[in-house]
C-alpha cells in the first residue's frame, strides 16, 4: 500500500470525499477561464464589456437591420421621406442610399452613360489583381498598363468609337477617387525612387534639389498644395490657357505623394549593409545596374509595411479634393444630402462611403502583408 | 510637433498672401485681355460654362440623376436659352467658396451663378461686374417656437450657434454691440454639427442667412417648432457676375433677370408665353417677346430670346416658387416691388 499516492481515490474507504477531476486546461471553457475569469476583478470587467459589446451589437442591428426603412416612395421627383424621419434615431434609412447610390459612385456623369464609369471601376479593380498576381511580374506588366489606362481614357472621355464627349467636370464619384490615387501613386512611386537614389547621392546639384523638393513639399500641407494647384497656378498662366482642374490636382497628389514615399524608399536604403554596396562595387556593377539588381530589390522589400501605410494614407487623402469643388467619392457622398429631403441623412451615407474605403484599403493592407510574407521568407530562420 | 505646426501655420500664411497678391494683378490683367469678348468665345464654343455652388439646396444641387437643379443654375439655363434656345448647352463648374473667384478671373468659368454677395470690393478691386440682384437675402436668427421668443432683440442673454470665420460670426458680434445685447457664442465648425447642438438644445438660438435657416429648418422632422425671427441683421445681395470688361456679356446676363421679373410683372408664363406672343396685344408684351422692335439685337442675341427663356425656365415668380419655396423660404423681399418687395425692371424700349 505505501506506493499508492496521496491522490488515489479509494471509493469503499470509509470517510473519503468523492473528488473534483483536475481542471481542463485546454478547450474554449478552459481558455475562457484563464484569460477573462481569473479574479474577481477579471470577471468584473469581462462582464461589464461584454454587456456593453451585446447590448451595442444588439442596438445596432435594431438600428441597421430590424427597424431600418430601405426605400421610400417617389412622388413627381420628389423623394417622400417622412416615413424616414419618423424612425430617425431607431431605424436607418438606407432609401438614401437606394435613391442616391448612382450619384454617389458616379457623380454628375450623364446618367444614361452611367455604364461608363462603372466599366471603369471594374478595370481598375482587374489592373489591381493582375497586377498583385506575381505571374504577371514582368515586362507584359507594362502593355497591360498602359493599355488599360487608355482604354480608361477613352471611356471617361469619349469622343471616339461612337461614345459622346463627356467633359471633364461631369465626372464624379469612385472613378475620380480610383484614378486620382491610381494615377498618383502610379507616377509618384518612379519619382519616389530616383529622389532617394539622388537625395544620397554624391553629386551636390543633385542632392541639394533633391533634398530641396522633399522638405519644400513636406513642410507644406496637402490642402495648401491642392490651393496652389487650383487657386493660384492658373493666375500665372497666360489668359485663355487652361490647365484641366483634376489635372492640377492629380500633380499636386502626385509631387505630394513623391516627397512622402521618397523618404519611405531612403530609410529602406539606409538599412542596407554597407557590404552589399561594396560587394556589388567589388563585382565590377555599374551604378544603375548595381541599384537594379542589388539595392533596391532588397531595399524595397524591408520598407513594404511603410509603403503601403503611405499609399493607403494617400488612397484617402484625395478626398482632400473636395476643397477645389472636385466630386470624388466623399464629396459626391456629401453633395448627395444636401437636398432638403434627405437632409440629416448623414450617418447612413456616411456609413456606405466607409464601407467603400475600407474595402479597398483593407484589401492593400492584406496584401501587403502576404507580400512581405512572400518576400522576406528566406529571413525567417 | 509645434515647430511642424508653426511651418504649416506659416505655409498656408504665405499661400494666402501670394494670394491676396496676384488677385488684383489678375484684376488689371482681366480688361486688356477682354478685347476678345467673352461672349465671342462663348458663342464660338456653343457652350456656356458656369461656375455654380457644389452643392446648395434650393440654388444649386445635382439630383438623383447627377442633373443639376436650383435657383441660380436657372440662371445658366436662361442665358443658354436665350444664345441657342437650347438649356442644355451648358457646363457647370461646381466651385468652392475659397476657388470661385480664381474661377471666373483665369477663365475656368464664363460667368458665376453661385450665391455670391455683391459688395464693393468684390465689384472693384476683384475686377468683377455683378449683373443684378436675383436674391435679397440677409442674416436671421432660428428660434424653438416654445422659447417664445418674438423679435431679435429678446434674445439679450442667449447662446447663439454660429459658424466660425464666416462674416456671419462678424454680423452677429456688430449687432450685438450696436444693439447693446448680451450674448454667448457657440461656435461650431461644420454645418452639419451646428444645426445639431441647435436642435439639441445646446443654443436658444442659431443665426446664419434666411435662405440657410429656412432650408434648416424644412430639413427637420417637425418643422412647425421652429420660428424663423423677423428681424434680418445683415445685407447679402447675391447675384451672377462676369469678369470686369465683359460689358456685352454683362447686358445680356442683367437683361435676362430684368426679362424674368418683367415677365412676371406682365403675367406670362412658360405655360402661356407662346400664346401671348401670338395674340398679346399690349405693346411692352410684343416689345419683350419679339414680335415688334429690335431689342433683341440690340443685345446681340436673336429676337426671341425672352420668348425662349420664359419657356425654357419659366418668370422671376416660377424660378422661385420652384426651386427655392420647397426649401421653405417665402418671397419676403424678393416679390414684385408691386407687391411690396424689392424686385424691380427696368422698362423694355
Amino acid at each position: 500500500m505505501s506506493d499508492i499516492t496521496a491522490n488515489t481515490a479509494v471509493p469503499h474507504q470509509a470517510g473519503a470525499e468523492r473528488r473534483q477531476p483536475p481542471v481542463a486546461t485546454t478547450g474554449i471553457v478552459a481558455w475562457a477561464r484563464m484569460n477573462l475569469f481569473s479574479s474577481w476583478i477579471n470577471t468584473a470587467v469581462t462582464l461589464a464589456l461584454g454587456y456593453l459589446v451585446v447590448r451595442w451589437t444588439i442596438g445596432f442591428v435594431d438600428w441597421a437591420f430590424l427597424n431600418a426603412i430601405w426605400s421610400v416612395p417617389v412622388v413627381n421627383g420628389q423623394a417622400q421621406t417622412q416615413a424616414c424621419r419618423e424612425i430617425k434615431g431607431v431605424g436607418a434609412c438606407w432609401a438614401v442610399v437606394t435613391e442616391k447610390h448612382r450619384f454617389i459612385l458616379f457623380g454628375t456623369y450623364p446618367y444614361e452613360e452611367h455604364w461608363r464609369p462603372l466599366l471603369v471601376c471594374v478595370l481598375f479593380v482587374a489592373l489591381y489583381i493582375v497586377s498583385a498576381l506575381r505571374r504577371f511580374w514582368n515586362w507584359r506588366l507594362i502593355p497591360i498598363w498602359v493599355g488599360t489606362l487608355t482604354a480608361i481614357g477613352i471611356l471617361m472621355w469619349g469622343g471616339v468609337f461612337g461614345l459622346t464627349y463627356v467633359p471633364q467636370e461631369r465626372w464624379g464619384g469612385l472613378p475620380i477617387t480610383l484614378i486620382l490615387s491610381t494615377f498618383g501613386l502610379a507616377f509618384a512611386f518612379p519619382l519616389a525612387v530616383l529622389v532617394a537614389l539622388g537625395r544620397r547621392s554624391k553629386l551636390p546639384a543633385i542632392k541639394t534639389l533633391c533634398v530641396l523638393y522633399v522638405e519644400l513639399i513636406r513642410g507644406v500641407p496637402l490642402i495648401s498644395l491642392l490651393f496652389m494647384a487650383s487657386v493660384m497656378f492658373p493666375l500665372f498662366l497666360p489668359e485663355g490657357m487652361n490647365i484641366d482642374k483634376l489635372l492640377r490636382a492629380q500633380v499636386a497628389i502626385t509631387l505630394f505623394a513623391g516627397a512622402y514615399l521618397a523618404e519611405v524608399v531612403r530609410a529602406g536604403l539606409q538599412t542596407l549593409p554597407r557590404g552589399q554596396y561594396e560587394a556589388a562595387d567589388a563585382l565590377g556593377l555599374s551604378y544603375w545596374q548595381k541599384t537594379g539588381f542589388i539595392i533596391l530589390p532588397q531595399a524595397l522589400r524591408l520598407v513594404i509595411p511603410p509603403l503601403v501605410n503611405t499609399f493607403i494614407g494617400f488612397f484617402k487623402d484625395t478626398s482632400l479634393v473636395l476643397i477645389i469643388g472636385i466630386f470624388d467619392l466623399l464629396t459626391a457622398g456629401k453633395t448627395a444630402i444636401v437636398e432638403p429631403a434627405w437632409q440629416g441623412f448623414g450617418i447612413e451615407v456616411y456609413i456606405t462611403i466607409g464601407l467603400i474605403y475600407l474595402v479597398f484599403c483593407f484589401a492593400m493592407s492584406k496584401y501587403s502583408q502576404d507580400l512581405e510574407r512572400e518576400l522576406n521568407r528566406h529571413r525567417r530562420r | 510637433m509645434k515647430a511642424l505646426r508653426l511651418s504649416v501655420t506659416r505655409a498656408l500664411g504665405g499661400v494666402a498672401l501670394a494670394a491676396s497678391l496676384a488677385a488684383p494683378l489678375a484684376a488689371q490683367q482681366a480688361p486688356a485681355a477682354g478685347t476678345a469678348t467673352t461672349l465671342d468665345a462663348i458663342r464660338a464654343r456653343g457652350s456656356l460654362i458656369c461656375g455654380v455652388n457644389t452643392g446648395l439646396a434650393g440654388f444649386a444641387q445635382p439630383d438623383s440623376q447627377g442633373v443639376w437643379r436650383g435657383f441660380d443654375v436657372d440662371y445658366c439655363r436662361a442665358v443658354a436659352a436665350a444664345l441657342w434656345n437650347d438649356a442644355s448647352r451648358v457646363r457647370y463648374v461646381p466651385t468652392t467658396a475659397q476657388n470661385r473667384f480664381t474661377a471666373l478671373q483665369s477663365g475656368e468659368v464664363d460667368m458665376l451663378s453661385r450665391n455670391t454677395t455683391w459688395t464693393l470690393s468684390r465689384d472693384t478691386s476683384l475686377g468683377f461686374d455683378f449683373t443684378g440682384i436675383n436674391f435679397y437675402d440677409g442674416q436671421g436668427f432660428m428660434v424653438k417656437a416654445s422659447a417664445g421668443v418674438r423679435t431679435a432683440r429678446d434674445l439679450n442673454g442667449a447662446t447663439i450657434c454660429v459658424q466660425p470665420g464666416t462674416t456671419t460670426e462678424q454680423n452677429l458680434t456688430d449687432w450685438a454691440r450696436a444693439n447693446r445685447i448680451q450674448f454667448t457664442p457657440v461656435v461650431i465648425e461644420q454645418l452639419n454639427d451646428v444645426v445639431q447642438a441647435y436642435v439639441s438644445g445646446r443654443c436658444d438660438a442659431y443665426t446664419t442667412d434666411v435662405s440657410g435657416l429656412a432650408s434648416t429648418r424644412s430639413a427637420q422632422a417637425r418643422p412647425q417648432e421652429h420660428v424663423i425671427l423677423p428681424d434680418v441683421i445683415s445685407k447679402e445681395p447675391l447675384g451672377p457676375l462676369v469678369r470686369h470688361g465683359d460689358q456685352r456679356f454683362a447686358d445680356l446676363l442683367r437683361w435676362i433677370h430684368y426679362g424674368l421679373i418683367g415677365a412676371e410683372e406682365l403675367g406670362i408664363t412658360a405655360a402661356n408665353v407662346a400664346q401671348a406672343a401670338a395674340s398679346d396685344q399690349r405693346p411692352e408684351v410684343q416689345r419683350m417677346l419679339g414680335r415688334t422692335g429690335d431689342l433683341g439685337r440690340m443685345l446681340t442675341v436673336d429676337n426671341a430670346w425672352l420668348l425662349n427663356v420664359i419657356r425654357t425656365v419659366g418668370n422671376y415668380g416660377e424660378v422661385f416658387e420652384r426651386n427655392l419655396v420647397p426649401i421653405g423660404l417665402q418671397r419676403g423681399p424678393n416679390a414684385l416691388w408691386t407687391n411690396g418687395g424689392l424686385q424691380y425692371s427696368p422698362p423694355f424700349r
